[in-house]
């Protein structure tokens, strides 16, 4: 029988606030050396796809398997860890992530993106920049993006040893055939340092420029993929586009409702059954910094004065 | 044409020498060598089974031969085998350099994308990423292949077999090769479709000047399109000549079959 390696920095004081029978942030110290030897690949080859050993974890696949993974090998006991859903704290799936690495590493836990030094994401990046001393991990679905066009795994593999990446035009090409621009608004397609091309996991696109040059380290995780990608601090990342259809991000007539901010990703929320409607900015934590600074939006049109009030469906 | 440039003697496109491919056990193609030239067009008959598609795909690197080589005049450093140079380079090639096309167009189309895009992609490939550009590109060879312009956005599975067919040949040609292999690229058409393209292949390779081998079991075929002829059976070239030459004074028994055995009409 192998002697199960203990966390190097296991003390009384890790034990008494986790749950014990786990090893610290639950994956054993092997699994973690495999999946940190497969992120240093990645970072040394940045946006190509390091295969890795996935393991099974407590959650389905699609919920953040590979994420969980990243920050379980990436995360010590001094971490402070965020978790992001959709740009919120409070949703699901980022209640419970948060609450597993509460539980089996005792890491502290923020909603606060500047006091986060771990942050695991799905769906978004924050609104307030990242710095070195920051780790942003995505969740990711497809880690694959040629993968629409071609199905063999042993041909986009020789796809990208080969930089063949004509056919990732094809779709943008459609696109502006079809509706005059490119129209594809999440997970948009980026060349990563100038080699690889990558899927940026289901971030709105946005997200894609504050990839580019940024200062914290971004690891991706795909579980059910068995795949693990990095884009390293200060790296080039380029969203693919043509000379006359340049790539462009999204923008709204509308600031947010409760903040003012007129700069950020803006969620529509439906607030009664008459078309009511309101914009509220995705980032949840940054809408409320805003607010505590004092910056009012115009309240949407139903006047909710703080997203706490948000009706919950039965209240008209 | 084909004897004047026969006379002058340049370079070959195509050098195949020696060039033998086996199944395990099983023989599909022994020895067969043969140049191409610049402009020429070369057809391949025989039965099924005697071993054409064999040659063809060994020779247009789709298939690594168990013994010879096949060397290709490249633009910038003369002859080079094909299966000794990278694979990039080969694939590189493969889709600036030459063109195949399929005998069954899903083959060599992509089925989900618009016949626009399907024309595009080999531009996209090598690096063009001017929409506008493409777009025009596009147009210009849909109508030089004589499809109708207002269907440049619907996807070929649209398409009648003839149209698809057509639409591959121009995927192709948008990158202006030098060399392309067909492989039965009529059957499968009705008769007066089949005509009405191999008139099309006929001109786009006189105006072009594109070298090509074309495999097919259709005599008709070859007679209409090539100038050279190699008749197979069994894994074997079995008589080589002049198109004319080899139809109409056939030397080779089973040559003398395949000849007569077309069907007057």
């Amino acid at each position: 029988m192998a002697d199960v390696i203990d966390h190097p920095s296991r003390t009384a004081a890790t034990d008494a606030r986790t749950t014990s029978g786990y090893n610290f942030a639950y994956l054993d110290e092997q699994t973690k050396r495999m999946i940190r030897r497969a992120i240093l690949k990645g970072v040394a080859v940045p946006g190509y796809q390091v295969p890795f050993g996935s393991r099974e974890m407590p959650l389905p696949y699609g919920w953040g398997t590979g994420g969980i993974q990243v920050t379980a090998a990436v995360i010590g006991p001094d971490d402070t860890l965020k978790v992001i859903d959709q740009g919120a704290d409070d949703t699901t799936n980022a209640v419970n992530i948060r609450s597993f690495f509460a539980k089996t590493a005792g890491v502290a836990t923020t909603d606060r993106t500047v006091e986060a030094t771990v942050i695991q994401t799905r769906h978004r990046i924050p609104e307030t920049p990242l710095s070195e001393n920051q780790i942003l991990v995505y969740q990711v679905p497809i880690p694959e993006p040629l993968r629409w066009l071609e199905p063999r795994e042993t041909e986009t593999r020789k796809m990208h040893a080969l930089e063949e990446y004509g056919a990732m035009h094809v779709s943008l090409y459609e696109d502006i055939a079809k509706y005059g621009r490119i129209t594809k608004s999440y997970n948009y397609p980026v060349r990563v340092n100038g080699r690889y091309v990558m899927s940026p996991s289901p971030i709105p696109k946005f997200d894609n420029p504050k990839m580019d040059r940024m200062a914290a380290l971004q690891l991706f995780g795909a579980g059910r993929e068995k795949r693990i990608y990095a884009v390293p601090p200060y790296t080039k990342v380029k969203s693919l586009d043509f000379e006359d259809h340049p790539f462009t991000i999204e923008s709204w007539e509308q600031s947010c409702s409760l903040c003012g901010a007129g700069d950020s990703y803006l969620d529509e929320v439906v607030t009664d059954d008459k078309g009511g409607k309101m914009y509220v900015c995705s980032d949840s934590d940054f809408c409320e910094q805003r607010r505590a600074a004092g910056h009012v939006g115009d309240g949407g049109d139903s006047a909710y004065a703080t997203r706490d009030k948000i009706p919950s469906g039965d209240e008209q | 044409m084909s004897a004047e440039t026969a006379f002058q003697r340049p370079s070959p496109l195509l050098q195949v020498r020696g060039l033998t491919h086996r199944y395990g056990p099983h023989i599909g193609c022994r020895d067969v060598a043969f140049d191409l030239y610049p402009g020429e067009v070369l057809g391949i008959v025989g039965e099924s089974g005697s071993g054409k598609t064999t040659l063809l795909k060994c020779v247009s690197g789709q298939m690594e031969p168990s013994e010879g080589s096949v060397e290709y005049q490249t633009r910038d450093a003369g002859l080079i085998d094909l299966f000794r140079m990278s694979e990039a380079r080969r694939r590189l090639l493969m889709r600036t350099d030459w063109g195949i096309v399929y005998q069954n167009p899903r083959d060599g189309l992509r089925m989900r994308v618009s016949a626009g895009a399907n024309v595009g992609e080999r531009l996209m490939a090598i690096g063009d990423r001017h929409y506008g550009h493409i777009r025009s590109e596009a147009v210009d060879w849909l109508e030089r292949v004589e499809m109708d312009i207002g269907r440049i956005d619907d996807m070929p599975h649209t398409f009648s077999g003839g149209m698809q067919q057509r639409l591959q040949i121009a995927r192709n040609l948008v990158t202006k090769p030098r060399l392309v292999f067909m492989d039965e690229p009529t059957s499968g058409l009705d008769v007066s479709v089949q005509a009405r393209l191999l008139d099309l292949i006929r001109g786009l390779v006189r105006t072009l000047g594109i070298a090509c081998v074309i495999v097919t079991h259709d005599l008709g075929v070859v007679r209409l399109l090539s100038h050279r002829l190699m008749v197979m059976k069994g894994g074997n070239v079995v008589e080589s000549g002049l198109t004319d030459q080899v139809l109409d004074d056939p030397q080779h028994p089973y040559t003398q079959l395949l000849v007569s055995s077309i069907l007057p009409v």
